[in-house]
């Protein structure tokens, strides 16, 4: 497989909480451009810590992130995150929430309102410019934290369990959409679950990592039929596939 | 608006059967009209001393609305300084709370005597009774944001101003508007308070000054009359409050927005 150049590693990573807590130890974990990577694991694995420090929120105990040159400068500005709930402001039209990050980097009104448009087109929400958060429904939030990640045309794209929280029809209607929009895109996206159906499903490669304090213990690289279609998650390779992932990461949760 | 009548109307039927209660009980009671005079001689008292209790009405009405606006711009003010940094929120918030603790009336005498101007006298009062619900609720609104919202700006590269005003400023807002309804109250009866303390204020009489003069002369209806226009100004800033609260919300908060039945 050729190898595509590598956007972030994280080398040797600790990371300890001021409560004692020992979230990371000796991490390793490489990530390439355009790669969609699953990090999946039991809750409290410190999945999500590893992204919240890609994406600098909070220091590292010990070791280094080490972005390419290229994207070096201007990483931190690239990235965009999902929370697993919406993570809306309930003020805020949608439009204005998906303004926010231009909002913050000064893009006047005018100037963000093609963009905005684009990434609420994008992501299905066409027309919703004028609703409040809380006139959507959970799918339809989600929706619009997405367009407000999108919106600022992120090189990585950090997902922490985003689909966590919504019902299976909802949830497979966003895989399939996120597949689509990334396979346009192509950005690199780092995608928390604990589903491993899920990351089969979505991830051209998994890291399975085990809990306290949290390391990667294997990691499985995804075949994936191309282009990737919804029937996938019906074909036998997908059932294989998500039969060695349980595997591994039974063993993971033993170790 | 359908809800509006419903919401209107039985408190309003209550208020007709009580006052028709309390003619009927002073009419066949034979109550002197020195004891309890009845809502009939109270409105009659209302019409015939308006042009004595109008001014009166102008003075409270203008102590109260001049300290609560005192107590919104300043109350914000010391909620912003204190969600500046813990330490100065720490150290300064005990001294809110002592103002707040110590009964007005205990202290206007002292405010009396140390400001020449009686209005200017009685504003602070009612200020010093009005400000702190503005103060603490603000203070919580300001640092109850969400904190994902808070990582996300960060993350972008947000500068502190930007996160106040983007983000905390309008997380603070349901907050701020609790705290001014309560506040609006308190303002009056600071007003009110500050006035009976004061007592004669030379020419500028509130209406607390004009309950203690009907007092002194057992004009009982024309206390009762001024009582009412107190509490009519108390309803007037509730509702008026309340008003600017719903439509600030009904878009967005829990607390204004209706509930699909």
């Amino acid at each position: 497989m050729r190898e595509a150049p590598a956007l972030v590693a994280l080398r040797g990573v600790d990371k300890v909480y001021s409560t004692g807590v020992e979230a990371l130890r000796g991490l390793d974990l490489t990530i390439r451009e355009g790669e969609f990577v699953s990090l999946l694991g039991p809750s409290g694995c410190g999945k999500s810590t590893v992204l919240r420090l890609i994406a600098g929120l909070g220091e590292l105990t010990r070791g280094t992130i080490e972005w390419s040159d290229h994207a070096a400068s201007s990483a931190r500005r690239d990235i965009g995150f999902v929370f697993q709930d919406a993570t809306l402001m309930p003020w805020a039209t949608v439009s204005n929430n998906i303004y926010l990050p231009l909002r913050v980097r000064g893009v006047t009104r005018a100037e963000a309102t093609p963009r905005i448009e684009r990434a609420m087109e994008q992501v299905g929400l066409a027309g919703f410019g004028g609703a409040y958060p809380r006139e959507l429904s959970g799918g339809m939030r989600m929706r619009v934290s997405i367009a407000r990640a999108l919106v600022a045309e992120p090189k990585i794209l950090l997902m922490d369990e985003p689909f966590a929280a919504l019902d299976e029809i909802t949830r497979f209607r966003l895989n399939d959409d996120l597949l689509e929009l990334w396979a346009g895109q192509r950005w690199t996206v780092v995608f928390v679950t604990h589903s491993v159906f899920e990351s089969v499903y979505l991830s051209t490669r998994i890291l399975v990592m085990s809990g306290r304090p949290g390391r990667v213990t294997a990691e499985v690289p995804v075949a994936v039929p191309s282009p990737r279609e919804p029937s996938f998650r019906t074909s036998n390779s997908y059932a294989e596939q998500c039969r060695t992932v349980s595997t591994r990461l039974a063993e993971a949760m033993q170790a | 608006m359908k809800s509006l009548f419903s919401r209107i109307a039985p408190p309003a039927l209550i208020l007709i059967l009580g006052l028709a209660a309390w003619e009927v009980a002073v009419r066949a009671g034979q109550v002197p009209v020195y004891i309890l005079p009845g809502p009939m001689v109270i409105a009659q008292t209302l019409v015939r001393d308006w042009t004595t209790l109008y001014p009166s009405l102008l003075v409270t009405v203008l102590i109260t609305l001049g300290a609560l606006a005192a107590a919104t711009v300043l109350g914000v003010l010391i909620a912003v300084l204190f969600a500046q940094s813990k330490w100065i929120e720490l150290s300064f918030f005990p001294y809110a709370v002592i103002l707040q603790v110590t009964p007005i009336v205990a202290i206007a005498p002292l405010i009396i005597i140390w400001v020449r101007d009686t209005a200017t006298a009685l504003l602070i009062c009612a200020w010093i009774v009005s400000f702190f619900p503005i103060v603490s609720n603000t203070t919580l609104g300001l640092n109850s944001t969400d904190h994902n919202l808070l990582n996300l700006l960060e993350l972008y590269g947000a500068s502190r101003r930007q996160v106040f005003w983007y983000l905390r400023l309008p997380s603070a807002l349901p907050y701020f508007l609790g705290g001014l309804r309560i506040s609006g109250g308190l303002a009056l009866i600071g007003a009110v308070v500050a006035e009976f303390v004061a007592g004669s204020g030379g020419i500028q009489s509130g209406l607390a000054y004009r309950i203690l003069e009907s007092g002194y002369q057992l004009n009982i209806p024309r206390m009762f009359a001024a009582l009412f226009m107190i509490t009519g100004t108390g309803i007037l800033i509730f509702v008026v409050l309340t008003l600017v609260n719903h439509f600030a919300l009904r878009r967005w908060h829990e607390s204004a927005v209706r509930r699909e039945g």
